[in-house]
Order: structure tokens, then sequence, then C-alpha cells
């Protein structure tokens, strides 16, 4: 047994335990792992994320269980202080010491922090680890108390300021940029595709500050301020640097192994030190003078390291590195890929601007224009996986390069469908998979479908960038093998939800029988198909659930909630939880004068409960009377939108979010959907509304609007992304109504909208193209329809108390005016209950 | 807590369980007059009380047939199967509870999804635009 020692629990150090357990040859070593973090390894990539959920165990590359479970000793909060090279020792700054056979520095780097003086103050951050999300989130939130216009700097304008610049804008913060160069991302991008950058970004809001050498940091004990010339001071109250990072090398330097003149562990492609025991990986490895500041090329040299040390010497690292990046800040794309300055004397450069739609797509190729070397993308990168293959694939080019990247004029996209890629194009560069492996995985029968790919390949795993690709060859080879993925709704009919939507909008179906005549398999329909079917009409004709009501869900017939003891709930709609005392005195009352038990529902409205079905009708009636209408508790509809007090009273509040929450509660009531929806309307960052545990979720922040989708509480718990930032009231709903309407068309019977924006091949972007670019030239239909679904709306439990036919049909029995003897409450709390069940 | 006594018919669940029997044809004794047809809505159900018993009566209009069984769910005691969804599975003409859709043949009572004890069924006759519902007592 040999002792393999692993310093740094980083995604790499992770990564490398990962690989060397999966190998048949791991039962001879024992693996020890040291994280100087108090968690172990996470997803650093997607750091962001935790701004938005706060969830660290999310972003966890696996669970601490993991270790144990693959027999990995995992150390976490314990700093290695020390290499004995000569013992083969290692001591901890706990004191403890441990011997190693192999030790493997995976230590990555630490953010880079420039001197300048007053750098210590107080309000000054680095965006590297949970900790340092954790300091920034708490300090702004104090800023914010005390000044509710706050501004926070970001000192770098390369691929992390930007996304730290984004993070700050998220916290309510005014964002500004502040790059020493003349220009946005040098490192990536030329001049022209940066000034279209600059723009898009200043058009969402960012500021940015170019050619600025920062002097001082102002400020006595807290950042008050940033000094770039005499009177030249940017006032801010936050800083966060981004201005590069440093090899965390102090180790390796204490114990003399090489180290390059900027840092870093020098290795060769084998990825060993200057010491054969010892290998270096990730963020931390001097690899032809480089460090390379991505994960994937991190974690194919902990795939090389694990291949040396079970002796499989002759796998090297490829001398070739791809630095191709994909930026993944949200709302604006930008990509570059190979060679993105490329020489003019290497090959010919084609360029497409449009400044107007803040647009850049830039290519180069070779002299003979047989090949793809390199290009840029800014403002749309949809045609990045497909370049980015076709230059690492080496593969051919057409005649007219041009044809790359300029929207094809006839629609006819004949170039770059996935399946001409070769077997071997590498289509995850975070996990290694080829094109043949993801293909092979559907051909062989162990994946029918995306998410199978993803558990059995692992391909999609990392940056996730891979994704569109991913799902691209999954269908395609689906397709090939002749497989159709039937959806049929139950055993009545073979089609799924949405092919029976077409069907219904096309034909003007208006009852369920001609659905089933015309559609149907024969059967008699259940209680599967007809609710479905019943939805489905409601969603096109705007009908009431009153309109065929045998075909409706049970509480959809009785237009309330069943309870366990067949008895029914009662619950008015309170737009936006806003109700005159008057009102609440009529809730009271009624309640009181049919003894029902009543609480606040969790959707913040009151509920009543235990109205037998003879009652129901007449409670209505006075309601109805006291201006109250159907809350549609009962539906697969809206339900509630949570508000909170918004600038209407609360001292933070940038919008009033009760006002726009009750526009929007009645502008949605009563529309039959997939399954429930709910919304929640916050007045500023706070989010006392909870609004991103909702189906569509708004804060108010600087300049508008921004608007969340897609987010439930439930049994998984989801939050809610972001669609469109910054938008005014009536892009709102025009992006509301979009969005709704295209979730009510295409999703699966009873399909919550996370659930549905989750399996959404394409994902957000996707959704975004369709919602806010029109890819699919429906936007008009959408809001057409939805227009069309609130002006037809109309209170069911009106409709039905005024008509004494409909009336009939909350009679307990048909026969008698009793009501049902069966029942039986209990006293409790002061109120009633049902009789609990009989086990 | 006056109003809650008025609910006072309250008899053991077992008690009321053990009055719900299948009843055959042949079997039947009482034709009893229930309500007209146009009481029970199309493809769906309604409740009939006779005497103590309360009798889900189902409108099976696509089959241009009717079928009763108890009101009383198996599964949870509730007066609730009148007011659940009717269909068919591989043919059989099926009930859905209200409560957690489970199914139950309307042929033979049998629950179509699980393993909880059969309803009882009972024959259903229509004269003169009337429902009867038909008793062994
Ligand atoms: C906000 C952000 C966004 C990013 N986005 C991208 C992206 O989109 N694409 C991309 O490819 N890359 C991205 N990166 C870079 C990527 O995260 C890094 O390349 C990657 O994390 C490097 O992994 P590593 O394991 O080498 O180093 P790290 O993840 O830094 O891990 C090193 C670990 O070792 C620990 N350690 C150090 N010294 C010791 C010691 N002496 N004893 C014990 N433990 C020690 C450290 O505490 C740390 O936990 C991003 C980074 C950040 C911060
Ligand atoms: S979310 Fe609403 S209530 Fe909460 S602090 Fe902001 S404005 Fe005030
Ligand atoms: S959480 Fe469960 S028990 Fe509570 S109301 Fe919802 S379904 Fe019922
Ligand atoms: S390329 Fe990063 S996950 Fe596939």
């Amino acid at each position: 047994m040999k002792n393999i020692i692993v310093v740094g629990n980083g995604m790499v150090g992770y990564k490398f335990c990962e690989k060397f357990v999966a190998k048949e040859e791991s039962k001879h070593f024992k693996v020890t792992v040291f994280g100087e973090e108090p968690r172990p390894a996470y997803d650093r990539v997607h750091l962001s994320e935790f701004f938005e959920n706060q969830d660290a165990k999310a972003l966890e590359m696996a669970p601490a269980e993991w270790y144990a479970e693959n027999n990995v000793d995992l150390i976490v909060g314990e700093r290695v202080s020390d290499i004995d090279r000569k013992n083969k020792t290692i001591t901890t700054a706990k004191d403890r010491e441990f011997s190693y056979d192999y030790l493997v520095l995976a230590t990555g780097s630490s953010a880079f922090v420039p001197p300048i003086k007053g750098v210590e103050k107080e309000g000054v951050f680095v965006y590297r680890t949970i900790e340092d999300l954790e300091g920034m989130l708490a300090y702004a939130a104090k800023l914010k108390e005390k000044n509710p216009n706050a501004k926070a700097a970001v000192l770098g304008g390369g691929l992390l300021g930007l996304e730290a610049g984004k993070a700050v804008m998220d916290m309510g913060l005014e964002p500004h940029i502040v790059e020493f160069a003349p220009k946005l991302m040098p490192r990536q991008l030329d001049s022209r595709s940066s000034q279209v950058l600059q723009l898009k970004l200043e058009s969402i809001g960012l500021n940015i500050h170019l050619s600025k050498a920062t002097n001082q940091i102002l400020g006595d004990t807290c950042i008050t301020g940033m000094e770039f010339g005499e009177d030249d001071v940017l006032d801010v109250d936050m800083l966060v640097v981004s201005a590069g990072i440093r090899p965390r090398d102090e180790l390796a330097k204490s114990c003399g192994l090489d180290i390059g003149v900027r840092g870093g562990i020098v290795v060769d492609n084998k990825m060993n030190t200057s010491d054969e025991n010892i290998y270096a990986i990730g963020e931390i490895a001097l690899y032809n003078q480089m460090i390379y500041g991505l994960v994937a090329p991190g974690y194919d040299m902990a795939d090389i390291a694990v291949e040396q040390i079970i002796g499989n010497t002759e796998i090297l690292m490829p001398a070739d590195i791809d630095m191709s990046t994909k930026l993944k800040l949200i709302g604006v794309d930008v990509a570059s890929f190979g060679e993105p300055f490329m020489p003019a004397a290497k090959g010919h450069s084609i360029i497409f601007e449009n400044k107007t739609q803040h647009l850049y797509k830039r290519i180069n190729v070779s002299l003979d224009g047989k090949s793809l070397l390199g290009g840029i993308l800014v403002g749309d990168a949809s045609d990045y996986s497909m370049l980015h293959q076709i230059f690492l694939n080496g593969m051919k080019i057409p005649e007219d390069p041009s044809q790359l990247i300029l929207p094809a004029s006839d629609g006819g996209a004949a170039f770059g469908d996935v399946m001409d890629l070769p077997d071997e194009a590498q289509i995850c560069s975070c996990e290694s998979v080829t094109k043949g492996q993801i293909c092979g995985a559907i051909e062989s029968g162990e994946a029918t479908d995306i998410a199978g790919v993803v558990s059995c390949t692992k391909a999609g795993t990392g940056c996730g960038g891979c994704k569109p690709m991913i799902a691209d060859l999954t269908n395609a080879t689906l397709k090939s093998l002749g497989i159709e993925v039937k959806e049929g709704v139950c055993e009545h009919f073979d089609l799924s939800r949405q092919d029976l939507y077409k069907i219904i909008q096309v034909k003007e179906y208006a009852t369920f029988d001609e659905v089933l005549d015309n559609h149907g398999n024969g059967g008699h329909g259940c209680e599967l198909c007809k609710p479905l079917v019943a939805s489905l009409m409601a969603s096109i004709n705007a009908d009431t659930a009153n309109k065929e009501y045998a075909i409706q869900d049970s509480n959809d017939r009785f237009l309330a909630n069943i309870q366990r003891n067949g008895t029914y709930s009662v619950v008015p709609r309170i737009p936006g939880g806003e109700i005159t005392p008057d009102k609440l005195i009529a809730l009271g009352e009624i309640a009181k004068k049919y003894d029902l038990y009543t609480k606040v529902t969790g959707g913040v409205r009151i509920d009543l409960f235990g109205a037998t079905l003879n009652q129901l009708p007449l409670i209505w009636k006075e309601l109805i009377a006291y201006g109250f209408e159907s809350g549609h508790a009962y539906g697969k509809s809206l339900r509630t939108v949570k508000t909170c007090v918004g600038s209407t009273w609360c001292r933070y509040g940038m919008d009033e979010s009760i006002s726009f929450g009750i526009e929007l509660e009645n502008r949605y009531r009563g529309i039959r959907a997939p399954h429930k929806i709910k919304g929640g309307v916050s007045g500023c960052i706070r989010e006392c509304a909870e609004a991103r545990g909702k189906d569509f979720g708004l804060i108010a922040v600087e300049g508008g609007w921004n608007l969340y989708v897609g987010g439930n509480g439930g049994a998984t718990p989801r939050h809610a992304e972001l669609l469109a930032e910054q938008i005014d009231n009536e892009t709102v709903i025009k992006y509301l109504d979009r969005y709704l309407m295209f979730y009510m068309r295409t999703a699966k019977p009873l399909q919550r909208t996370a659930a549905w924006q989750d399996r959404l091949e394409g994902g957000m972007d996707f959704l975004k193209e369709v919602i806010i670019d029109d890819k699919l030239g429906i936007v008009e239909d959408l809001e057409n329809e939805m227009e069309t679904l609130v002006n037809k709306f109309e209170c069911e439990w009106t409709q039905a108390v005024n008509d004494p036919e409909m009336m009939k049909r909350f009679n307990h029995f048909v026969n008698s005016e009793e009501d049902d003897d069966n029942l039986v409450f209990v006293p409790m709390r002061d109120q009633k209950m049902p009789e609990q069940w009989k086990k | 807590m006056e109003k809650i006594s008025a609910f006072k018919n309250y008899i053991e669940m077992e008690e009321v369980l053990e009055k719900y029997k299948t009843t055959k044809l042949e079997d039947v004794k009482i034709w009893f007059k229930a309500a007209p047809i146009n009481a029970f809505p199309k493809d769906g159900g309604a409740c009939v009380k006779y005497k103590n018993l309360q009798i889900a009566v189902f409108n099976f209009k696509r089959l241009n047939r009717w079928y009763a069984c108890q009101n009383l769910s198996p599964e949870k005691q509730e007066m609730v199967l009148s007011r659940g969804m009717i269909g068919d599975h591989n043919g059989i003409s099926k009930v859905a509870c209200p409560l957690h859709k489970k199914t139950f043949s309307l042929e033979n009572g049998e629950n179509l999804n699980g393993d909880l004890d059969p309803i009882a069924i009972y024959p259903v006759k229509i004269e003169n635009d009337y429902v009867y519902i038909g008793f062994a007592e």
C-alpha cells in the first residue's frame, strides 16, 4: 500500500481523486487530501451562483460522504505548512505529520492584490472563495442600509472582473468597472469587439472606466473612494479586486522545488515537478511557462498525474492547450476561441459588426482559406460551440467562410450539422468526452435521453458550456436510430400535451368527446386525459370550469378544494394580499356564520375550511355580494402574486410592488395552465416577497424590474432564473405574457414552470431567444392569445351562483336537501377540524 | 362548539362500511325511484340518499349505461365517490376517487390501481326518464 497525499482540495485536487479512485489500480494506494478551506471542494467556476441562493451545498463537487465511500481521507480546514522531501513527509498547520510516497500539489491560485496604498481598508474584497462572497454580501447589506445608492467598483475588467461587476450590480450597488488597459477583456478581445462589449455593458447599467491606474484607496478605516490621478477620484463604498491570480507556490518554494520567475511550480508533460515523487496540477502548475487559469486544462493535468502514478507513463500532456472561453455573464454573450487576434501575415479576418445591436463577430481564416484559426463573438455567441468544434477538429470550412458568421440568407443552414463532426471530436472539454462516446452511449442503449447521456458520460457536468451540443447530438442520434420519444398522456391518447394543444387550437374543438372521438385510441377517457383536455380548452378558449363540468378535475368541478373529510375550502381572491378592513370583517362574519375554520394561507390570503358541498354556493353568494371573487385556489391556474409593501410604505422600496402585484394578479387570474402558477413582487433586493421562489418573480432595481422565471417551492425547491433586467412595467407584462403562454403551450401535463424550464432544450439561453429575441417568430401570437384570455376573464363563482342550473351541482344528494350525514368534526384551539382518519 | 354537534349522525365507520353490500340483479327486492335522469351530469355522477345509505350514481353517456356504487371511499371512509371522475381502463368502466385518485371498476367494484377492498355495486334501471336503484332490502 502506497500513500498519496494531495495538497489542496479545490476543483482540480478533487478531480484528481475522482479520476484516481475510478482506476482499478487505486486499490493499491491510500489517498489523503488536505484542504485549507473549511469545506470540501466546490465548483469555483459557478461561484457567482452563490449570490443567487447562498446554497454552498449546491456548489459542492461531491459531498463529504463521497470521499469516505471511496476510501479517500479528506481533511478540511487544515493547511499543509511544510514538506520534507528527504523523509517524504508533510507537516500541517496543526503540527501533524504524514508520510507520502507520492505528493500531488493542487494548491491553486489566490487572487492577486496589487500593492496599492490603502488596499487593506475595510470594504475591499477579492472574489475567489465562498467566504469572500459571504463577506461581500454582509458588507453590501450594511452599506445599503445606510445608503440605498451605495456604489461598488471592481478593479479589473477581465473575464472575472466583469463577472464580479455583474455580481455587485445584482446586490443592488451601483457598479463600476475600473480597468488599467484601454479596453475590456484585453486578453481575449480585440479593440473593436471590446468596444461593442463596452456599449452593451453600459446599456445594462455598468459604468466603465478604462486606462485608469489606481494610486491609492481613500478612506479612514473603510474605503470611500479610489484615486487615479490628482483630481481624478471615484467615490465608492466597496471594492472588489479582480486583477489576476497569483499561484499558491509558497510551500513549493520553501522546500526548494523549481519555481517560475513570476511564480508557479514548473512541471513537465508528466506533471512532474523537479522532484520525481512530487506532481503539480491545476492553477499552480507552470506548464509551457504558463499558468492556465481555466478548469479544463487543470482537469487534463489531473488525468495525466493519475496515469503517471499508476504507471501508464506514456500518457503525456499535449503541448497545445485550448484556451477558448465563453464568458458566462448573464445577458451578454462573449466568446473567443483559438487565436482571437491574428497577425495579418498568417491569414485573413472576416469581421461582421453591428453596433446598434451590440453585435460583433470575427473569424480568422488561414491564408489558403481552408481552416479556421480562431475568432471572437460578442453579442451573439450561439455559433460558438460549432465554430469551436470546427477549429478544434480542423474541419473543412465552406468556400465562402463568411457563411459561418453571417445570418443564413435562405434559411438553409447547410453548414455545421453536429453529426458531421468526427467521432474523436471533443464535445465536452471539461470532462474530455468525445462525440463518439456521447453517440455510443445512446447507440448501446445505455442512455435514452439527455439526462441519461450526462449521467453516464459525465459530459456537461463541468462548466456546462457544451450542453447545447450534447442535446443536439442526443436528439440527432435518437432520430438516426429511428427512436421517437412517445409522450402519450395516457392509455386513451398517444399524443403529448403539446400535440393536443395544437390540435384543439387548430380544429377548434369545444367538447371532450370531439377530441376523444377524433384523436383518441377508442376508449372513454379517464381521470388523466379528461382534466387535461378541460384545461387545454380553457387555456385556448378561455372557458371557465363551468363549461363541461364532468370532465373537470374534481376540485374544478366544484370550484373548491376538497379536504380530507370531503368538505371544501373557500379561498376568495385577495390580489397582492391587499385587503380593506371592511372586507376583512366580511370574511370574518361569513366564516362565523357558517362555522368555518379560518387560516391565513402560505400565499397571503384567507382560507375558510370545512364548508359542505351544499354550503358552497351560499357562502359564495355572500362573498360575491361583498365584492369578492373566486381565488382559483382549486385550479391549475394563477394562485397569488405575493407582494411586499414596496415603496408605498417601505423605506427601502424602489418601486410600487403592491400596485404592480395587484395588476399582475388581476391580469392572469383564472387562466388555466399545465399546473398552478404563483408570482411574487419585491420592492427591492431584500426580497421580502420571496419572489424568486415563484413561477415568476419581480424585484425592483435601479432603472426598472428584474424579471425572474421558473422558481417554485414544493417538493423540489428551485430559485427562479433571471430572464430580463431593468425593464419597465410594460415590458414586464409583455415578457410575462409571452413566457406564460409559451409554457402553457409546450409543458407536459402537471409540469410546473420550474421542471418545464429545466427540461427545456437549450435552457435559459433558448428561452431568452424565444421570449426576448423572438427566435421562433411567435411572440405576436403568444401576446394575442394571452390578451384574448385576459379580456375574456369571468369569475366562475359569479357565473355559478347566478345560474340556477349550475347551482344544482352543489347538492350533496340529488334527491334530498340534506347535507352529508357522515361528517364528523372535533374541536381544536377554539375552532373545529375533521375527525382523524382511522388507520 | 354547539354547531359541531349538528353533525350528530355519527356512526362507527366499520358499521357504516358494513351497510354497503353488492347487490345482484336477481336479488333486487326494491327498485328505489331516485331522481329524473337529467339530475345526473352526462358522463359524470351524483349522489342519491336511500334510507341511511349514500349511493353514487353515474351516467356513462358514452356507453349509454348507468352504474351505481357506494358513495363511501373505502380508503378514507369519506362520502366522495360520486364526485369522482369516470372513464375506462382497458375497456373496464371505472371511477377515480377525488381524494387520492384510487380507481374502482364500476362493473365489479374491484380496486384497479391498488389492493383496497372492493366497493359495493348496485343495479340501475331507467324507466320513464327516471333512475331506479336496486336494493335487496
Ligand atoms: C469567480 C470565478 C469564475 C471562474 N470562471 C471560470 C470559467 O468560467 N471557466 C474556467 O475554466 N475557469 C473559471 N475560473 C477559474 C477556475 O475556478 C480555476 O481554474 C480552478 O478553480 C482551478 O482549480 P485548482 O484546483 O487548481 O485551484 P483552486 O480551486 O484554487 O483550489 C486550490 C485549493 O487548495 C487550497 N490550498 C492552497 N494551499 C494549500 C495548502 N498549503 N494546504 C491545504 N490546502 C491548500 C486552497 O485553499 C484551495 O481550496 C473561475 C474562477 C473564479 C474565482
Ligand atoms: S423587499 Fe420590499 S418590504 Fe422588503 S425591504 Fe425591499 S421594498 Fe422593503
Ligand atoms: S404540504 Fe402536504 S400536507 Fe401540507 S397542505 Fe401541502 S399537500 Fe397538504
Ligand atoms: S465543456 Fe465544460 S462541461 Fe462540457
